[in-house]
C-alpha cells in the first residue's frame, strides 16, 4: 500500500484530530458577556462518549488508507454522520454537567474544536457522497437523517444547557417571528424579482440592442454595497409614502420591510434577468428554426420549446438569487426590516457572541436548505437532455 | 404542385434571389443546386414563408402562400435541415409527432401514424421512447424525415438533409430518401450543393448561380445539353458523360438471347457500373440477369456509347 487512498478523508479527520487536541471543545464563562475559559474534550465528556469519538476517528482515517467501493464509502458516510452527532452529544453533554451546581448567569459555549470537527465531519459526508455520485434522493434522505436526529436530541432537552440554546430559551417567541419575517422578506423580494427578471430578460434575449443596456444598468445596481442600498432607499421611499397616501397606508415607509425587499429585489434582478436571457439564447438556433418551420406560433415555441430548455440555466440563477437573497436580508434588520438579521446586529451591540449565532447559524442553515432544495429541482429539470 | 412566379428576394438592396420562376408538378423530385450564396436554401424558405418575399408570387397547390396564415401554411408543408432540429427534450415519438399534435389530432390516431411513420423510415420500434442524444446521426436525420412527413403534407422541403452525414450514411439514406418518394408520391424540394447527389434523387434539377436560375431540367437534359460553362463546370465536364451513363439501367441496352461468359449482373445496375465492371473483368460485354435467376441476354461495350 503507497499511501492513502482517500487523502481528503485523511486530511479531514487530522484536521479535526489537532482542532481537538490543541483547542478547548467547550468554553465555560460566569456569565454571557465575558468570554469562557477553554474545556479540551477528554475533560469536557464522559468516558464512554470520549471513547467512541476516539474509535469513530481512527475509523474513519483507516477508511482513507482503503479501496474507496460503494460500500466503505457508505460506511464512512453513516461513521462521519455519527461523529457529528457525537459531537453535538458531546457538547449536550458537558453543558448539562457542567450547569450542575454553576450560577444561573454561568454560560457554557461551543468551542473551536466543536465547530472545526463538526465542519470536518460534514466535509467527510459530503466527499463520500461526491464520490459515490450519489442520486439527489440518497442526498435527500441523508440530509433529513442528521437533521432529524439532532431535532430529537434537540427535544430531549440536551442542548438546553448550551448557551446559544439559552438565548433561544429566553427569545423563544421573537425566534419564531424573526425567522417568519426572513422567509417572509426572501419570498417577497423573490416574486416580484422574477415577475421584473423574466421579461427583461426574454427582451435582452430577443432584441440583442437593448441587450447592453439592461445588463450594464443591472451590472451598476449590483456594485452598490448593500449598506449604503439599504441606506440610499430609505429617503426615496419616505418621500413616496408622503406623495402618494395610498401607498403610505399599505406599509411602504423609508425605514421597515419597503426598502429591504426593494434593495432585495434590485440585487435579485441581475442573476435573473442573465440566466433568462442565457437560458433562451443557449437554445440551439436550429431547433427553433425547425419549431417555425414545423408551424409553432411564438407562444407555442416559448412554452414548449424555450422554457423547457432554459428551464435549467433559469433556476440555476434562481438558486443564486434565493441564497444571496436570504443571507442579505440579515443586513435589512439596520433598516429596521427585522428578520434574523436582528439578533445579529443585538448580539453585536450586546458583545454577546451566542445571540449573534443565534441570527448566523440559521440563516446559514436557510440558505445551505434553499440551495439543496434548488440543485435538486436543477438535476430534476436538467434529466434527460442532450450532454 | 409549387409554382414560383418572378420570385425576387433582397437583403438591404442586395438581390439574394433574383427573379426565379418555375414549376415543380405533383409528386416530382425537384433538386435546387448552386454553390453556397446562389440563394438556394432562401428560396427553399420563401415557399413555407421562413423567409418573406420582396416580390413575385409562389402558389403551393395553387393557392397564393400569402393568402394563407404562416403557422397554417407550415403545418401542411414538410420541412427538414441539415442540422435536424430535433427537440431534445423530446422523446423520438413525441418529435415525430410535432405537427399532428399542433393540429390537434386525436392520440390513437397520433400513435398509429408514429408507428407508421418509423416503419417506413426504418426506425426500430425499440428507438421510440429514446431521447434525439442517444440515436446515431443517421438515425436522428431518419427521425427527423419521419418528423417532416408526420402530418402527410403535400409538399417536403428539404435543405441539405443528408448533408452532415459520413458518406456511407448518406449513401443510405439517399436511396432511403428515393424509395420514400416512389412509395409517398410527395412533391419534393430539395436543396443540395452536391451535383452527384442531385442527380442520382431528381426528376427535375433547378441549378442557381447568383440568385438567378441559369437551368431547369430534368437530369439528362442538364447532362446533354448544359446551358453555358456554369453548368459545364458544375457537372464535371470531363466526368458529364459518365454521369450520363449513371442515369441509365443496364436493362435499357439489353441485347436479348446474346450471350457472354462470367457471372451475370443484376438488370438494374447503372450503365456506369457496368463500364467498370467490364475494365474490372477485362472484357467487352457482360451477360445480364433475368427476374428468375437465368440469362436474359447482354449488354455491349459498343452499346454504350451509342
Amino acid at each position: 500500500m503507497s499511501g492513502p487512498r482517500n487523502p481528503v478523508l485523511l486530511g479531514l479527520t487530522v484536521a479535526a484530530a489537532v482542532a481537538i487536541a490543541a483547542t478547548g471543545f467547550v468554553g465555560e464563562a460566569p456569565n454571557r458577556l465575558v468570554s469562557g475559559r477553554p474545556i479540551a474534550l477528554w475533560d469536557a465528556v464522559d468516558g464512554p462518549t470520549l471513547a467512541c469519538i476516539a474509535a469513530l476517528g481512527l475509523a474513519l482515517a483507516a477508511a482513507a488508507f482503503l479501496r474507496q467501493s460503494r460500500r466503505l464509502l457508505g460506511m464512512t458516510i453513516v461513521g462521519a454522520a455519527g461523529l457529528l452527532l457525537l459531537l453535538l452529544y458531546g457538547a449536550g453533554e458537558a453543558a448539562t454537567s457542567l450547569a450542575v451546581g454553576a450560577s444561573p448567569a454561568a454560560r457554557t459555549s461551543l468551542g473551536p474544536a466543536f465547530w472545526i470537527a463538526s465542519l470536518c465531519a460534514a466535509l467527510a459526508i459530503i466527499d463520500a457522497l461526491q464520490r459515490l455520485d450519489a442520486r439527489p434522493l440518497l442526498r435527500l434522505m441523508v440530509a433529513l437523517a442528521a437533521i432529524g436526529l439532532i431535532g430529537v436530541m434537540a427535544a430531549h432537552g440536551l442542548f438546553d444547557s448550551l448557551s446559544i440554546m439559552r438565548e433561544y430559551a429566553i427569545r423563544r417567541a421573537s425566534f419564531a417571528a424573526e425567522f417568519g419575517r426572513h422567509c417572509a422578506l426572501v419570498f417577497g423580494a423573490l416574486v416580484p424579482a422574477v415577475a421584473i427578471g423574466v421579461p427583461l430578460g426574454l427582451l435582452a434575449a430577443r432584441r440583442p440592442r437593448r441587450r447592453a443596456g439592461i445588463f450594464s444598468a443591472l451590472n451598476l445596481l449590483q456594485t452598490i454595497p448593500s449598506v449604503a442600498m439599504f441606506g440610499l432607499l430609505i429617503a426615496p421611499l419616505s418621500a413616496l409614502a408622503v406623495s402618494v397616501p395610498a401607498l403610505g397606508a399599505i406599509g411602504v415607509r423609508g425605514i421597515g420591510a419597503a426598502p429591504a425587499v426593494v434593495a432585495l429585489v434590485l440585487y435579485s434582478l441581475l442573476p435573473v434577468v442573465r440566466n433568462t436571457e442565457t437560458g433562451i439564447a443557449a437554445v440551439d438556433p436550429a431547433v427553433i428554426e425547425t419549431a417555425i418551420g414545423m408551424g409553432m406560433t411564438p407562444r407555442q415555441i416559448f412554452w414548449r420549446i424555450e422554457l423547457p430548455l432554459g428551464l435549467p440555466v433559469f433556476l440555476a440563477g434562481l438558486r443564486i438569487v434565493m441564497v444571496q437573497a436570504i443571507g442579505l436580508a440579515v443586513v435589512a434588520a439596520l433598516v429596521g426590516a427585522g428578520g434574523l438579521g436582528s439578533f445579529v446586529f443585538q448580539g453585536l451591540g450586546q458583545y454577546a457572541i451566542d445571540l449573534i449565532l443565534l441570527g448566523a447559524l440559521p440563516t446559514i442553515f436557510l440558505a445551505l436548505a434553499a440551495d439543496f432544495a434548488m440543485r435538486l429541482l436543477i438535476t430534476l429539470a436538467a434529466r434527460r437532455r442532450s450532454p | 404542385m409549387i409554382e414560383l412566379r418572378n420570385v425576387v428576394k433582397e437583403y438591404g438592396g442586395k438581390r439574394v434571389v433574383d427573379d426565379v420562376s418555375f414549376t415543380v408538378g405533383r409528386g416530382q423530385f425537384c433538386v435546387l443546386v448552386g454553390s453556397s450564396g446562389s440563394g438556394k436554401s432562401t428560396t427553399l424558405k420563401l415557399v413555407n414563408r421562413l423567409v418573406p418575399l420582396t416580390s413575385g408570387a409562389i402558389r403551393v397547390g395553387g393557392e397564393d402562400i400569402a393568402q394563407v396564415p404562416p403557422e397554417a401554411l407550415r403545418r401542411r408543408i414538410g420541412y427538414a435541415i441539415q442540422s435536424i432540429g430535433l427537440f431534445p427534450h423530446w422523446s423520438v415519438e413525441r418529435n415525430i409527432a410535432t405537427v399532428p399534435r399542433l393540429l390537434k389530432w386525436p392520440e390513437a390516431r397520433i400513435a398509429e401514424r408514429v408507428r407508421d411513420l418509423m416503419a417506413l423510415v426504418r426506425l426500430e420500434e425499440e428507438h421510440r421512447r429514446k431521447y434525439p442524444h442517444q440515436l446515431s446521426g443517421g438515425q436522428q436525420q431518419r427521425v427527423g424525415l419521419a418528423r417532416a412527413l408526420a402530418a402527410d403534407p403535400e409538399v417536403l422541403l428539404m435543405d441539405e438533409p443528408l448533408g452532415a452525414l459520413d458518406p456511407i450514411t448518406r449513401q443510405a439514406l439517399a436511396d432511403e430518401l428515393a424509395r420514400i418518394h416512389a412509395a409517398t408520391g410527395k412533391t419534393i424540394l430539395f436543396v443540395t450543393h452536391d451535383m452527384d447527389e442531385a442527380l442520382r434523387l431528381a426528376d427535375i434539377v433547378a441549378i442557381l448561380h447568383d440568385g438567378q436560375l441559369v437551368q431547369f431540367g430534368s437530369p439528362r437534359d442538364i447532362l446533354e445539353h448544359p446551358a453555358g460553362d456554369f453548368v459545364r463546370d458544375l457537372v464535371g465536364r470531363s466526368e458529364a458523360g459518365l454521369k450520363l451513363l449513371a442515369l441509365s439501367p443496364v436493362s435499357e441496352r439489353l441485347r436479348r438471347g446474346e450471350i457472354s461468359a462470367g457471372e451475370p449482373v443484376d438488370p438494374a445496375l447503372s450503365l456506369r457500373d457496368a463500364l467498370a465492371q467490364m475494365i474490372l473483368r477485362r472484357a467487352d460485354r457482360l451477360p445480364v440477369a433475368d427476374a428468375e435467376g437465368g440469362v436474359a441476354g447482354s449488354v455491349l461495350l459498343a452499346d454504350l456509347v451509342r
